[in-house]
């Protein structure tokens, strides 16, 4: 009996997350068009900015520049790099930027689909990050040094280099990278799924032939009002990680523990 | 593996396939994986976190680094959760 009470049936995850092609097939989907949105109004909004007239009071997107910059300046540079580690602003910026970016159409109704819910970009964005960080290291420190400094960090005991080793390679080269593009995707797709269980249990139990179950509607609407807020978060919780951490990655390599 | 295929021969018996068992089966064991997946990073995550206010606390002036240093061991720790999701998915639908 209780089953067929609400008839809750979870759509198959295709149905949310695979969009058809917008034109033609091969063009671009809603997620393409969502990540290319994304890029144009960052750099709009940047290049807008800059137009402005440094001198007088900022006003607009000035003002929202200035903050972006501030921000990811002072609680991201200047917390894991120091004062050299002001010329990769503009790096950061852009990873920051975008990636916020993507993931707001999560909660913008009618967009309702993150764009790093899907595993392309935050692999790419990994992908990104993680020569850049080694690059960085090569340039800084040299090939052979940087991997030295890598494979083999100094301070530990000649015999424990067999074990030391494996772990760092695994973990500096592969892991980070790895990890970096699963938690951006994980974190995105999980809010998105849990977007979708409360919009379809409230609607289920907002449109019971029930009449008693009706009322009991209100809870999920209630929790998907406070998960949309909390998305809210996330994205921007998200996006100041995986700058955060891609400043710690480049601060590493450019700067290698002694 | 025997489980599996014990879970196989009888939903075979029952008259069911043995693709359905195995998708009963993954359906089964994906909650389990991240229920388990959960369990540490939790429990990492609130250490993390009442270290955090508690140094906090204790020099109210040193609150950015430490702010910042909390979410970066919180996006470390939070990582082993999100591969039990991943996983999870990986079980239910692919």
């Amino acid at each position: 009996m209780m089953s067929n009470v609400i008839a809750f049936e979870f759509p198959p995850i295709n149905e949310l997350l695979r969009w058809k092609d917008v034109w033609a097939a091969g063009s671009l989907n809603k997620v393409g068009l969502i990540a290319v949105a994304s890029a144009l109004i960052g750099i709009f909004i940047f290049m807008s900015a800059a137009q402005k007239n440094p001198k007088v009071a900022p006003t607009g997107t000035r003002n929202l520049a200035e903050v972006a910059v501030e921000f990811i300046e002072d609680n991201i540079i200047m917390q894991t790099m120091g004062r050299d580690g002001l010329g990769w602003t503009p790096f950061l910026l852009t990873l920051f930027v975008f990636i916020y970016l993507c993931n707001l159409p999560g909660i913008i109704p009618l967009l309702q689909m993150p764009a790093t819910a899907r595993m392309a970009i935050p692999m790419f964005l990994a992908v990104l990050v993680w020569v850049i960080f080694n690059f960085s290291g090569i340039k800084h420190q040299g090939f052979f040094t940087y991997f030295k400094n890598v494979l083999f960090p100094p301070g530990v005991p000649k015999a424990l280099y067999i074990l030391v080793t494996p772990i760092e390679f695994i973990s500096t080269l592969i892991v980070r990278p790895f990890s970096m593009a699963v938690r951006l995707f994980a974190n995105m797709l999980a809010g998105h799924l849990l977007l979708v269980i409360f919009a379809l249990l409230s609607e289920a139990l907002l449109q019971a032939r029930d009449k008693i179950l009706i009322p009991v509607g209100i809870l999920p609407l209630f929790m998907l009002l406070f998960l949309t807020a909390f998305e809210v978060l996330v994205g921007f919780l998200q996006a100041y990680i995986f700058t955060i951490l891609a400043a710690v990655y480049i601060a590493g390599a450019t700067h290698p523990e002694h | 593996m025997e489980a599996l295929a014990r879970i196989a021969k009888a939903a075979a018996a029952a008259g069911a396939s043995a693709a359905d068992a195995k998708n009963n089966a993954a359906a089964g064991s994906a909650g389990f994986a991240y229920g388990l997946a959960a369990i540490g990073p939790g429990i990492g995550i609130g250490l993390i976190f009442g270290s955090a206010i508690e140094s906090m606390a204790r020099q109210p002036e040193s609150a950015g680094m430490v702010r910042t240093t909390m979410f970066l061991g919180i996006a470390f720790t939070e990582a082993l959760a999100l591969i039990g999701f991943v996983v999870f998915i990986l079980l239910k639908y692919a």
